[in-house]
């Protein structure tokens, strides 16, 4: 068992809260798309919370940068914004955080400083780099969070932009979110290695390895990291080993893996975990993880009924947010 | 007035964009040690230093994605494409990216940011080399290109793109980097979207950007021999187009050519004669005319590459056959 006592009690609940929301906001949306309020991709983050938990919690978003993939559900509820303009993003209504247009791939919040919801498998990359570089352009001592996909990682973006990072000195931290398949195929069938970290001695860069099912290993690994970053503005690797219940979209079921390798992984579960240790350490009982588990049930319903009222965008909208 | 070329003239626009505003830096290969593979950005890297004139790898994705997110946060950055052919490699952060971010941001996001560079056929380069590019980028909202035919239009319209707060597409031309023609001292702007009447007739409209203006131009003056008074019609800015102009240059002359040195097929000419067809068909005295490259790779050879592109005589034979004249 982890040594919680030098963490404050408030901080671990609200990480377990964070992870515990973006779990009931993920099998709410899995509902929704059921019932068809939702259409289109929608990539779940169930089993990954730890990892954009983890990490927000590490930095600082008054002056870091974060941006994704379209996996992007968990992060947009990291950094804190508002579950009904998440959830009516998803149901493409007008009060949804980028008013409907972008759904569930494009979620964007820029005053969080959360810059998408990327839908291009590594075209995120590049632009995070260029964040990174406006830090180094300004020295204003913030660093950028990047995540992409251990299926992102053979893009040519990826080798371009460490080789930038490197060259430039940009406090960019590139994160594999690692959950061992792009798309249905496993890693180890696409890969030259399984250790993505050693790729970062090809730029000259630092590579690390992180458990992305524990929070406080996240937290620790991403705080560390980015104290250096920040110091040496020096980009890094981190291969942020995770793991996804669900299959890549909604439509996946997600035949490619074993029962038994998904009951490992939730053997491991961030959120079973945490709880765990924080009932160990009497921080929380069951019933205080009930009562937070029935309050954020109800969030995620209060976001879909306000979704649900929520107006479809007029038409003449479509020709806004395409120009500046 | 002095006369300048080409190259001088975009050098001048980004050297008083940079002096003016902190934000502007340049990037892009051989921009800085080298001064341009076309000495474009000569003395630059000796004004503004490494920091705002950078030297990048060969990458273009990378470092047109770069801008990109730096012009999301707040810089201004111009980027260099050594030529167009090679910013197919970036054409997903253009198209996906620099067009995208503000819409995919609901509006939250501007990306300000300039890439300019050399489009369009030059001389024994084959058919990698030498290719007009710009309706790739033309055909996708969320952007703006602009492709200038004068030094003068060229530093105008470059201040101008450079203070936009949308993404800008500057197509140069190799051949033309060397031309000259007067730029006033003093600062002046050109808005994007206005075209230019660079030469006023009274017979046909011949309507082009870029490269091929100087084709047109010299084809009027041999239609004026024959009794022919073109007006040559110099759009300068392909998206957002100057419709207007178009459609009162041929409500006056009722015959039109378009010169576009790209492939015919849907491309920037194809889609100007389209509009000219629809909104002018009733002031139409002939079906429109287009003047192209021909629909093949470019060759190397000098005969058959001066054969594959737009020629004065090929616009002067359009403008006679539109005027039953042929």
């Amino acid at each position: 068992m982890k040594d919680l006592s030098k963490y404050d009690p408030e901080w671990l609940k609200k990480a377990l809260r964070d992870m515990l929301l973006i779990r009931r906001f993920e099998e709410k949306a899995a509902q929704m798309y059921g019932l068809r309020k939702i259409g289109g991709f929608l990539h779940l983050y169930n089993g990954q919370e730890a990892v954009a938990v983890g990490s927000v919690a590490a930095v600082d978003l008054s002056k870091d940068y974060l941006l994704t993939s379209y996996r992007d559900h968990g992060h947009a509820l990291a950094v804190g914004m508002d579950p009904k303009s998440i959830m009516a993003e998803l149901f493409g209504k007008i009060t949804g955080c980028v008013r409907g247009k972008g759904g569930s791939m494009h979620m964007f919040d820029v005053e969080r400083h959360f810059l998408g919801g990327n839908g291009i498998v590594g075209a995120q990359i590049p632009i995070a780099t260029g964040v990174a570089f406006k830090q180094m352009y300004d020295e204003d001592g913030g660093v950028t969070l990047c995540y992409f996909g251990d299926g992102a990682i053979h893009q040519g973006a990826f080798h371009e932009s460490l080789n930038l990072a490197r060259i430039w000195d940009l406090p960019a931290i590139y994160i594999v979110e690692n959950n061992h398949f792009g798309m249905g195929t496993a890693t180890k069938r696409v890969s030259g290695v399984e250790d993505f970290s050693v790729k970062a001695a090809g730029y000259g860069l630092p590579g690390h390895v992180i458990n992305g099912m524990d929070f406080l290993e996240v937290y620790e690994g991403i705080k560390k990291i980015a104290d250096e970053t920040r110091k040496s503005s020096t980009a890094c690797l981190i291969d942020l080993k995770t793991y996804r219940y669900k299959g890549h979209s909604i439509s996946d079921p997600a035949k490619y893996r074993t029962k038994d390798e998904l009951e490992q992984y939730k053997q491991q579960d961030p959120i079973v975990q945490l709880k765990a240790q924080m009932i160990e350490a009497k921080l929380i009982s069951e019933d205080d993880f009930k009562a937070l588990d029935d309050e954020l049930k109800t969030l995620v319903q209060e976001a879909v009924d306000f979704a649900d009222a929520s107006e479809e965008p007029a038409l003449h909208t479509m020709y806004e947010d395409v120009l500046a | 007035m002095p006369e300048i070329q080409m190259r001088e003239a975009i050098r001048q626009a980004m050297d008083e964009e940079m002096e003016r505003d902190g934000r502007v830096f340049l990037l892009g290969e051989e921009v800085g040690e080298y001064n341009g593979a076309y000495k474009v950005s000569k003395g630059l890297l000796d004004k503004y230093g490494d920091k705002r004139v950078r030297d990048t790898p060969i990458t273009e994705l990378g470092f047109t994605g770069l801008a990109v997110g730096a012009a999301s946060v707040g810089l201004r950055p111009i980027v260099e494409w050594m030529t167009f052919n090679f910013a197919l490699l970036a054409l997903d952060q253009v198209v996906n990216n620099a067009a995208k971010m503000r819409h995919m941001s609901g509006g939250q996001i501007k990306v300000p940011m300039v890439i300019r560079g050399p489009n369009g056929p030059a001389e024994y380069l084959s058919s990698q080399h030498s290719q007009a590019l710009h309706s790739y980028f033309v055909h996708v909202p969320g952007i703006k290109v602009i492709a200038p035919s004068t030094p003068y239009d060229a530093k105008g319209l470059l201040k101008t793109a450079i203070r936009d707060d949308n993404p800008v597409i500057m197509a140069e031309s190799e051949l033309a980097y060397g031309w000259t023609g007067e730029v006033p001292e003093e600062e002046y702007l050109i808005p994007l979207g206005k075209a230019d009447v660079k030469r006023e007739g009274a017979d046909v409209t011949l309507v082009s950007f870029g490269k091929p203006i100087y084709m047109a131009l010299k084809a009027a003056d041999q239609l004026a021999d024959m009794g022919i008074d073109a007006e040559v019609l110099d759009l300068r800015s392909l998206r957002p187009l100057d419709e207007d102009a178009i459609y009162a240059s041929v409500r006056k002359t009722n015959r039109a050519v378009v010169i576009d040195e790209a492939w015919p097929v849907a491309s920037m000419g194809s889609h100007v004669g389209w509009l000219i067809s629809k909104n002018c068909f009733d002031d139409l005295d002939a079906p429109v005319e287009m003047v192209s490259s021909e629909d093949v790779p470019m060759p190397y050879n000098h005969t058959l590459e001066l054969a594959v592109q737009p020629s004065v005589e090929k616009i002067v034979r359009a403008a006679k056959r539109v005027s039953y004249k042929e």
